[in-house]
């Protein structure tokens, strides 16, 4: 089988010991990541903060995102069941169970990572295409279950979720104060992404990536590390559901759609699959864009089409990726 | 379940042969552009719907009714099809092949897109041609004469593929390329035109059972994708190596689903999903399929 040609190192796995690394960042990613601090630190004067707060849950869910695509190879397409199970089973607790905010958060994440352990037993079985194909047809399924079931509120939706206070003392009614917290967290997520990357655990799942049968023929349990991938992306990206639904305060059939999926596949396109940036710089590029289109309806779908069909015919690396090749720097 | 009538069952199943056509007609064409190409093509539900348009703007602009369209729309498809495959899926044999799925899946968007803006989302109201309306007495339900028609015309249509493809010599052509292209360009044969016309061919045949769905089930940008989706569940759950294994899970899935609808209606639109996951933990290589 082969592997998507991804951006990140498929030749030169000794770089990642570098003598002075901060956070675990090399030195051309910790750049990468204090120009992130200073948008991060800066952003909130110049834009509005809901926005900047609804780009971060999505870099959260493109990093999410990342890990399998990028790092594991594996593409999923259902991504949105996760999404938006999470972000349902968050606002349901918080509304109906009166959980405070840090537990409906914790709810949300596990019913990622639980919804994320089913879809893997099954879909593990298959690689390539027939993996896409099969989470797809499961998060539609997802959704059909949604649009039936009276817990998610049908076309509704869950509404007037409370943010409330995180750990008791952090209010996050206060946009201001919602919007430090989820920028840390996301910054935190960003560290922790690269983390796993380039922890040993992360380069069993490269290994995978690059060459699944040799892994295998080497000892290690491949389908085991599949497995445990795809429920850490899940979990992840129910997490990142689940900020949404703090932010916004609202649970909506779209969440569990085709269109969270397509967004997070285009998100890592256009930023670079298999970069550790990819997702930060494709999720401010993609729903920037998006923002400005968004009164002007289907002129949307046309958007993601176009920018799909280009990056793929000839951007296949993503902004990041092109960037670290002419930089000869890992990103 | 037992009260329910079995007319009820029997009269649903019937009906589910109808989505069954449609399932076969669409997973025929994807395996075929599969086998050939590489590529599974996430715009064949796209095709579908621009078939079903197609036949509406055959209508409204020109005059020309169902029985030209039939023709016509699938012609007019197919010649974007090689469009298509000239100037975009071509690029992208030599890459992995999810990059044929993220490319097919972009010209998914922008048609949806187009059609969106050109149309609106609403439906769009087809009728029944003159010469197929009424209904016939099997003495447990009325089959109305046009489904009847789409299941006549939907199964010889995918036993003429079959047959072209297993006992002609194109179709023998067809199968040594989808074995080994380098071998047969190698005794002459002109593989690059053999894969656009494949394609063509594929998307046509999509084109084709969009035309005959227009009347029986609401004509809108959505249905595209939405079958599609289901269709790539009928592929997992057949698998893809077999033309004829393709035919029969999709019949048996509308069958299925048409089962299901009579009793349990608000599982019929998750049952062949269920039925994929299923199929997936027991034999994982599909009913029919080969090891991939």
């Amino acid at each position: 089988m082969t592997t998507l040609d991804s951006a990140s190192e498929t030749k030169d796995l000794h770089v990642t010991k570098e003598p002075y690394q901060i956070l675990g960042f090399t030195r051309a990613r910790l750049v990468f990541f204090l120009l992130f601090v200073a948008v991060v630190a800066i952003g909130p004067m110049v834009l509005y903060p809901i926005f900047l707060m609804k780009v971060y849950t999505f870099i959260i869910f493109a990093c999410a995102y990342n890990l399998l695509l990028g790092f594991t190879g594996l593409m999923s397409f259902g991504h949105a069941a996760f999404f938006g199970m999470g972000a349902y089973l968050c606002g349901w607790t918080a509304v109906n169970l009166g959980l405070p905010p840090s537990l409906a958060l914790l709810a949300g994440t596990a019913m990622g990572a639980v919804l994320g352990a089913i879809f893997g037993w099954v879909a593990i079985r298959r690689t390539g295409l027939y993996f896409a194909m099969i989470t797809l047809a499961l998060s539609q399924m997802v959704f059909f279950i949604c649009l039936r079931t009276p817990f998610t509120g049908g076309e509704d939706g869950i509404q007037g979720v409370p943010r409330g206070d995180l750990f008791g003392f952090i209010p996050l009614g206060s946009d201001t104060v919602l919007y430090w917290t989820i920028a840390v967290i996301t910054l935190l997520v960003v560290v922790l992404f690269n983390r796993i990357i380039h922890s040993p655990f992360g380069q069993v799942l490269r290994a995978i990536r690059n060459n699944p049968v040799r892994a295998q023929s080497l000892g290690y349990n491949v389908d085991r590390f599949k497995l445990i991938s795809f429920i850490i992306s899940a979990g992840l990206a129910g997490f990142a559901g689940s900020l949404k639904t703090i932010v916004f305060g609202i649970a909506t059939l779209t969440d569990v759609s085709l269109v969270p999926s397509t967004e997070v596949v285009l998100i890592n396109l256009v930023g670079g699959i298999g970069t550790i940036f990819g997702p930060v710089v494709g999720s401010f590029i993609i729903l920037s864009i998006e923002h400005f289109l968004a009164p002007y309806g289907p002129y949307i779908f046309v958007f993601q089409g176009v920018v799909f069909m280009f990056f793929v015919l000839i951007f296949r690396q993503g902004l990041v990726g092109e960037l670290q090749k002419l930089l000869k720097k890992h990103l | 379940m037992f009260d329910i009538p079995l007319n009820l069952i029997l009269g649903q199943m019937v009906l589910g042969v109808v989505n069954g056509v449609f399932y076969a007609i669409l997973s025929l064409g994807l395996a075929i552009i599969f086998g050939l190409l590489g590529v599974i093509n996430f715009a064949h539900g796209v095709f579908f719907m621009l078939g079903a348009y197609c036949a509406y703007m055959l209508l409204n602009l020109l005059g020309l009714g169902y029985w030209e369209a039939l023709i016509l729309s699938p012609l007019i498809v197919g010649a974007l099809g090689i469009f298509v495959e000239i100037f975009l899926i071509r690029f992208l044999y030599k890459l992995d092949h999810l990059y044929g799925l993220l490319l097919t899946m972009g010209l998914a968007l922008l048609a949806e897109g187009l059609v969106r803006i050109l149309f609106g989302p609403q439906g769009i109201p087809y009728s029944i041609p003159e010469s197929l309306r009424g209904a016939y007495n099997l003495g447990f339900m009325f089959l109305p004469v046009y489904r009847a028609w789409v299941v006549v015309a939907g199964v010889i249509l995918c036993l003429a593929t079959w047959l072209i493809i297993e006992r002609t010599p194109l179709g023998a052509k067809l199968r040594a390329a989808t074995d080994n292209p380098q071998l047969v360009q190698a005794f002459g044969i002109n593989v690059p035109i053999m894969l656009t016309l494949t394609y063509a061919a594929g998307v046509a045949l999509a084109a084709f059972g969009g035309v005959m769905a227009a009347p029986i089930i609401s004509v809108d940008p959505s249905m595209g994708t939405t079958i599609v989706i289901v269709v790539f569940a009928v592929v997992v759950i057949g698998g893809m190596g077999s033309i004829l294994g393709s035919i029969v899970t999709g019949l048996g899935l509308g069958v299925l689903e048409g089962f299901t609808k009579a009793v349990f209606p608000e599982a019929a639109s998750t049952v062949i999903f269920v039925a994929m996951a299923i199929v997936l933990v027991a034999r994982p290589r599909g009913l029919f399929g080969k090891m991939a």
